[in-house]
């Protein structure tokens, strides 16, 4: 079955703002995907789309079948969890515990399952030793971790990562991404990834450019990545390992195309012994 | 200006159960005109220290009339230019003055109704009873400095602009009172890989032009060696390294130990290194091709 189906969406902001133009996009069940665009391309606004934050103007979204209008909103959402990009807004209470809580409390779950969910979505993030911690003293890593936690606690099928790296220092960034990459496997559930880091979207299996509001590529990451001038048009960088081969080969030397560093540095070598 | 700094530590919650020694003992000078670069993790002391450096954090004796340091306290040394830090009688504001603090993720600060007024507010309250004329001719100086057409931009809210030039407003906002330091908390965080480049470029502008220093906090490897004349690396509040990134980022197994990352260059020279070739270059990318170029041309 279809995770997501999108079909003919449009969006556009008030006061004629950047939009969604005509996207059809199908997200299937189990599937990681990474979202890539330049700012302003309509990640941000695609990811409201798809869990009702925001509403289209014309088309349709299914989830999991289920069509996204008012009467199955709620139930789309308790199916759908956004985690944001700052993890200073994401926070409402003061205990850990108590926040990853927050959610299923709203959705009127008995105290038992929710004290259940809690357990198990914090064991999923690797952040049950710190249950009783303050909110506010822990780093930017473990509040993304306690925020993603809390859309876990609903038990979602479908999780959306609008750029929820993107404020995080390195280490930061690789606990969650190894949190994501868990959940996929694991538990089973779609990923859709907004990013701009080229490492974090290689782990997906599809990524899509968005310019526009149109996906304008669907491709494997490395695919993707190898199209170095439709990149450009789209107002994305480079890799700069690509870069890097791109110039050795310019200067005559044969290397292909990689991101790899190791296996730009074995083309390295073998074309400098000749 | 030169920044030199000697036995500085600072605990935060000083006294109470939660007090924790954000710097310990760091000395460290930055000499004016460099392009300096800090590393460390997240609650390494890298903010607490660039903090210190107009004031925003001040030393004890810099508050109390008469301070008497505790047993075995060694009395640091913190001078900016003519600026001591650690004295009562320092002019705190003219200082801010010189030393221009832009922070992590400044666009969440713009707050005014135009870009131009945004712009003018730093300016205004730092030289009261300026003419508008001087703060307007300043405010388009600084737009301009910072890549943006004052004619198309001072009139916008600056709610409207794009990420990258809501950064570019915020920074205007900062070196418009012309200081010689300007220090960056994370300049091109959460931009796109083009607005990133975008930052990096503006900085090398002002560079030497506008502000004769630079100081970037930084967990972009990549962004330190292709910018940065050196390079400090905190750790649990110590400065571990203070190196130009050509010798720095030969220090591989060390800073992979502390747990942070090598620039790409770093990487494809280590892979090389285990394939016997030595590529001795500064870890920028282009110093990196050549090097390699010239290698195979000595070959043949």
């Amino acid at each position: 079955m279809h995770a997501i189906e999108t079909k003919d969406v449009s969006f556009s902001y008030e006061g004629g703002g950047f939009r969604i133009a005509h996207l059809d996009l199908t997200v299937e069940e189990g599937e990681f995907l990474a979202v890539l665009g330049h700012n302003g391309s309509g990640k941000s606004t695609l990811a409201r789309l798809l869990n009702g934050i925001l509403v289209p103007d014309s088309g349709t979204i299914r989830v999991f079948g289920t069509p996204l209008d008012d009467q199955h909103l709620y139930e789309v959402r308790k199916q759908v969890g956004v985690v944001f990009q700052n993890p200073d807004n994401q926070t409402v209470a003061s205990i850990v515990e108590d926040d990853v809580a927050f959610g299923a409390e709203n959705v009127g779950l008995p105290r038992e399952e929710i004290a259940k969910r809690v357990e198990f979505a914090l064991g999923a993030v690797g952040m049950l030793g710190l249950r009783n911690a303050v909110v506010s003293r822990l780093s930017g890593g473990q509040k993304q971790r306690v925020a993603i936690a809390g859309v876990l606690a609903l038990k979602p099928r479908v999780m959306i990562l609008d750029e929820s790296t993107a404020m995080l220092d390195p280490r930061g960034r690789r606990e969650i991404v190894e949190v994501v990459k868990k959940l996929n496997r694991e538990e089973k559930i779609t990923v859709i990834l907004i990013t701009h880091f080229m490492e974090e979207a290689l782990l997906a299996d599809r990524a899509v450019v968005m310019n526009r509001g149109e996906i304008a590529l669907t491709d494997t990451p490395a695919g993707i990545f190898a199209r170095h001038e439709e990149l450009l048009t789209y107002n994305l960088a480079l890799p700069r390992i690509g870069v890097i081969a791109k110039k050795l080969t310019e200067g005559g030397l044969r290397v292909r195309d990689t991101l790899d560093p190791e296996q730009l540095a074995e083309d390295i070598a073998r074309s400098v012994r000749r | 200006m030169n920044i030199v700094c000697e036995h500085l530590t600072y605990v935060y919650d000083k006294g109470s159960p939660f007090a924790v020694k954000a710097l310990d003992d760091v000395s460290l000078t930055i000499a004016e005109g460099e392009f300096f670069g800090i590393i460390g993790h997240t609650g390494s002391g890298k903010s607490t220290f660039v903090q210190h450096l107009n004031g925003l954090i001040r030393l004890p004796s810099s508050k109390k009339k008469r301070y008497k340091p505790e047993k075995g306290e060694i009395l640091p040394t913190l001078k900016v230019g003519e600026y001591d830090l650690t004295s009562r009688k320092t002019d705190f504001y003219s200082l801010r003055k010189k030393v221009g603090m832009v922070f992590q993720y400044p666009e969440y600060q713009l707050f005014a109704e135009t870009v131009k007024d945004d712009v003018a507010f730093g300016l205004k309250n730092f030289s009261k009873g300026i003419s508008k004329e001087e703060t307007e001719r300043a405010v388009g100086d600084a737009l301009t400095a910072c890549g943006l057409d004052p004619k198309e931009v001072a009139e916008m809210s600056p709610f409207d602009l794009s990420g990258g030039q809501k950064r570019r407003v915020a920074i205007a906002g900062v070196i418009v009172t012309r200081p010689e330091i300007l220090v960056l908390d994370e300049p091109a965080a959460g931009l796109d890989p083009l607005g990133k480049r975008e930052v990096m470029a503006l900085l090398h502008r002002l560079h030497g032009s506008w502000c004769k220093t630079i100081v970037i906090v930084s967990h972009d490897m990549d962004e330190i060696a292709e910018n940065c004349t050196r390079a400090a690396v905190f750790s649990e509040g110590k400065v571990v390294m203070c190196l130009p990134p050509r010798q720095l980022f030969k220090r591989t197994d060390e800073l992979l130990s502390l747990g942070l990352d090598i620039p790409l260059v770093a990487k494809i020279c280590l892979a090389l290194q285990r394939r016997g070739i030595e590529i001795d270059c500064d870890f920028t990318a282009d110093d990196f091709v050549a090097k390699v170029l010239a290698l195979r041309r000595d070959r043949r």
